[in-house]
């Protein structure tokens, strides 16, 4: 297995998909690659980071504009 | 009764206040969720008055258990995703250099090097979380909003594929090609300089 393999099958290895043989590959790629090991964990990295940056609601995020309160609350009466 | 179930019952026997209460209460938080979907501010606007619409004309199918902010977080994406499924697609942004390139003989050019501290403590920084939500925000619309229903709303790659009209294999591609080019936008802000 390429490293543009490997990179073809982090999706699959994350989420537990990739087939028994396709992993064996894999990781003994992984195990030989300090490259691709790094990016491994980059990868890895990155989707923890998106999830914990979007969980996060901050003070200027909590602010509703004042002209969507009145839309809905004027729909609301003539629904 | 707590302060969620004296709302819940405001808003049953259709006290005006409490519809403004709740509207003031989770409108940010929801307008933010739909922001993130639609990528839009006048489709996210529209999400969350459809939501509220929604929700106020469904009140009787709120389960006591369940809380009401879930419960809200739930109807705003679906409102979000029908925005989606019906406005015009636009044209497609490339996202081709924000991925990984590769030499002739299969090896990547570039050299890697994991971030200098976990996520766990990077993300302890308000202004490394915002860093995290604009380069997400910067991604071609058609990654982004594959890679925010499965990584952060936590839809399966099959409810995905199917709110965006897209084979489930068109998705994953979609959503690789997103981790990626994320990956690329943040590791310059990440890490000291590879070797």
């Amino acid at each position: 297995m390429k490293c543009k393999e490997l990179a073809d099958f982090l999706l699959d290895y994350v989420s537990g998909d990739l087939p028994a043989e396709s992993r064996t590959h894999f990781e003994f790629h992984l195990s030989k690659c300090r490259n691709c090991h790094e990016y491994l964990i980059e990868y890895e990295m990155t989707i923890k980071a998106g999830k914990i940056a979007c969980d996060e609601i901050s003070d200027e995020m909590r602010a509703i504009p004042e002209e969507l309160v009145k839309a809905v609350l004027a729909a609301r009466t003539k629904a | 009764m707590d302060d969620e179930a004296t709302l819940v019952a405001q808003l049953r026997a259709g006290e005006e206040a409490a519809f403004e209460q709740v509207v003031r209460l989770y409108g940010g938080r929801l307008l933010a969720v739909a922001r993130r979907i639609v990528g839009t501010e006048e489709d996210a606007r529209d999400a969350v008055q459809d939501a509220f619409l929604n929700a106020f004309r469904s009140l009787d199918r709120f389960e006591g258990n369940a809380k009401l902010s879930t419960w809200l977080h739930r109807i705003v994406v679906n409102a979000a995703l029908m925005k989606l499924r019906t406005r015009k697609r636009k044209p497609e942004q490339s996202i081709e250099s924000m991925l990984p390139s590769f030499l002739d003989d299969g090896h990547h050019e570039e050299r890697f090097k994991s971030w200098d501290e976990p996520v766990d403590t990077l993300m302890e920084r308000a202004e490394t979380r915002e860093l995290v939500r604009q380069q997400i925000d910067a991604l071609p619309e058609g990654y982004r909003t594959v890679l925010v229903l499965r990584d952060i709303e936590g839809l399966d790659t099959e409810e995905t594929a199917k709110v965006l009209g897209l084979s489930v294999n068109a998705t994953k591609i979609r959503l690789h090609r997103a981790r990626q080019a994320l990956r690329s936008l943040l590791a310059p802000h990440f890490r000291s300089a590879a070797s």
